[in-house]
């Protein structure tokens, strides 16, 4: 949508009256609520924090015990899962969203890319807890009885890679949870994707055609590099909603508060972390305050790639 | 959309019988590299489509066992006797409804402010912009946690209140999104007719643009209900879950999905099934609003 070509307050820049006057507080007023929103959600979790940074400080975020008997508490393992589980996701998702994106708006006629893309948003509205189900019903047996086991015996004994491949096959793991976050934001990167794909002006892609250029060799040097802040915008986008994603990782992660290089080790997540052991944990407590600590760093990171992924969605259709 | 498809298949028609090529060695790599690229997409598009049909048939599998009228009149039991998800129905209901009755006003307003205001606000309103899109994609469990801190921890008590406001700290941004963009389709001339009758700007604004897009902001409404009803994050540490009948917002109150993520882990067999049908019903009814508001948009469009 373009934001910045109508300009309909112009004309009612003036305002007339008591009526306006109170209307203009109103909506100034509610337009604050969202920013008291988002500062107060930081605010409030730095605050909870508190206790964690002041015993443990900085190496909070780089130790890796969880050791509610010690209370000893540091969040690299659970940071070290989102980071991992995110990424893996991004890789599975990108290649998929971008030949969704490629299908629908190359490959399929007008109407059946319609009907398609329709069902493949719907995908997006699953709520993430049926995701999750789904994947402890049906993608963890699948990876426990048939991908994993095989995957240790070929490519766990091959130099270098091997020991990625490698551990008991619980199904449950890195691994999984990146896939179920894969299918999940699948539909989000392919939607930006189609957008910018589809506002592309169509003079340029057929005069590629009109040298001969073959369909990939059109994607390849026309629409992507045309489209290229968009699309890595998109992926920031996925990325933001893979790292704060919750209730899907839960069921498939393992729950283990372990740092492995297998991808099939079980492992943890800060949402999931929280989600798990904020109920057990009583309020004033070390443990609270380093579960509201390792919320800060999942905040943070997640606001940080949010806000990369805004700026490169916006500075492109600004410059247009 | 036509102008796209016209592109498309002029230029696929040479290509596709591939008489036009020469039959040298680097045109058969690119015809060859074209088709391979194109197999993948079809794969991708097929394989996300597989996932979409087996979360379905995985939900009405595990799930239509339990449609019975007892879950829908009774409410949750220990494991072994029977029971229900009454409970969580309704509290669902009562949450949702409430989430969007706290957060479409506040949802509306802020629209109305980034679409109408940007004469004497331009920079305040890219900063408002700015971080209800944040919002959008901020990680609904935190939103659990603030909510729990500021209503929780002073109230005393987990309640179906403050269930309902985390949920409508994500209705908002939802809202905000769809009735801006609507605002700014409605046209211009509308505007300048109704100033030129001498109506103040707030009626302009209220009673003919609003007006004008009621249709897409109502569609905005319905689509943040259908997203916060399958949250489950948000509210377990607000609303708590409650295994009893109750309607009372200021106490814990049971929802469909934290009563499915409490009974999907359990190693009883009547609760995982009532969390299956549970799922099926919350995923039914937020696929059939998508649904809805999908074919209504379409049809709008035109």
């Amino acid at each position: 949508m373009d934001r910045s070509a109508t300009s309909p307050s112009a004309l009612m820049g003036v305002a007339r009256g008591n009526g306006d006057a109170a209307f203009a507080a109103i909506v100034r007023c509610a337009a604050a609520l969202i920013l008291l929103g988002l500062g107060g959600m930081v605010a409030v979790m730095a605050w909870g924090a508190r206790g964690a940074f002041a015993t443990f400080g900085p190496a909070f975020i780089i130790d890796k015990a969880w050791n509610p008997v010690t209370q000893h508490f540091g969040a690299a393992a659970p940071v070290f899962g989102t980071l991992v589980t995110a990424l893996l996701a991004i890789a599975l998702a990108v290649p998929l969203a971008f030949g969704i994106a490629v299908w629908l708006t190359e490959i399929a006629s007008a109407r059946i890319a319609g009907v398609i893309g329709t069902l493949i948003q719907l995908l997006a509205a699953v709520p993430s807890i049926i995701f999750g189900m789904w994947g402890f019903a049906v993608l963890v047996p699948f990876m426990a009885h048939y991908v994993e086991p095989f995957a240790s015996h070929t490519l766990g004994r091959m130099p270098g890679i091997g020991p990625l491949f490698r551990g008991a096959p619980y199904g449950t793991g890195f691994l999984t949870g990146g896939m179920i976050l894969a299918v999940m934001i699948t539909p989000f990167i392919s939607a930006v994707m189609r957008d910018v794909f589809l506002s592309m002006p169509a003079v340029l892609k057929e005069s590629a055609y009109g040298l001969g250029m073959t369909r990939w060799e059109v994607v390849r040097r026309i629409i992507l590099p045309w489209s290229r802040t968009s699309v890595v915008g998109g992926i920031m986008l996925g990325l933001g909603r893979a790292l704060g994603e919750t209730m899907a990782i839960t069921f498939v992660i393992g729950n283990a508060n372990h740092i492995g290089w297998s991808l099939f080790s079980p492992g943890n997540t800060i949402a999931s972390l929280i989600a798990l052991e904020f109920p057990e944990s009583a309020m004033g407590s070390l443990k609270f305050s380093s579960l509201m600590a390792a919320g800060f760093l999942l905040m943070l990171i997640s606001l940080g790639t949010l806000v990369c992924s805004r700026l490169l969605l916006r500075t492109r259709s600004a410059g247009r | 959309m036509a102008g796209r498809d016209n592109v498309a298949q002029a230029a696929i028609a040479p290509c596709a019988s591939g008489r036009w090529q020469g039959n040298s060695l680097s045109d058969m790599r690119r015809r060859m590299v074209d088709r391979v690229a194109t197999g993948l997409c079809w794969a991708a598009t097929v394989l996300v489509l597989l996932m979409l049909f087996s979360i379905l048939f995985v939900l009405v599998r595990n799930g239509v066992g339990g449609l019975r009228w007892v879950t829908f009149v009774h409410v949750t039991l220990p494991p072994g006797q029977g029971g229900g998800l009454a409970n969580a129905i309704a509290g669902s209901l009562i949450q949702t409804g409430l989430a969007v009755l706290i957060g479409a006003p506040v949802g509306l307003l802020v629209g109305i402010y980034l679409a109408e205001f940007t004469a004497t606000d331009g920079r305040f309103i890219n900063l408002v912009r700015f971080v209800s899109d944040l919002l959008l994609s901020a990680p609904s469990i935190l939103v659990g946690l603030f909510i729990y801190m500021i209503v929780v921890v002073p109230t005393g008590h987990f309640s179906g209140m403050a269930g309902a406001l985390a949920l409508s700290m994500l209705v908002v941004p939802v809202v905000v999104r769809t009735t801006e963009d609507m605002l700014r389709l409605v046209p211009l001339s509308m505007r300048e007719a109704a100033i030129a009758l001498g109506a103040p700007r707030w009626r302009v604004i209220l009673f003919v643009c609003l007006r004008a897009a009621r249709d897409g902001v109502a569609t905005g409404i319905l689509l943040a209900l259908a997203r916060v009803s399958g949250e489950t994050a948000p509210l377990l540490f607000t609303s708590l879950g409650n295994m009893n009948w109750s309607v009372s917002p200021t106490a814990p109150m049971a929802s469909l999905p934290v009563t499915i993520y409490q009974y999907a882990g359990a190693a009883y067999e009547d609760w995982t099934a009532l969390a299956w049908t549970g799922a099926l019903l919350i995923t039914a009814g937020i696929l059939m609003i998508n649904i809805t508001v999908r074919l209504g948009l379409g049809r709008n469009r035109k």
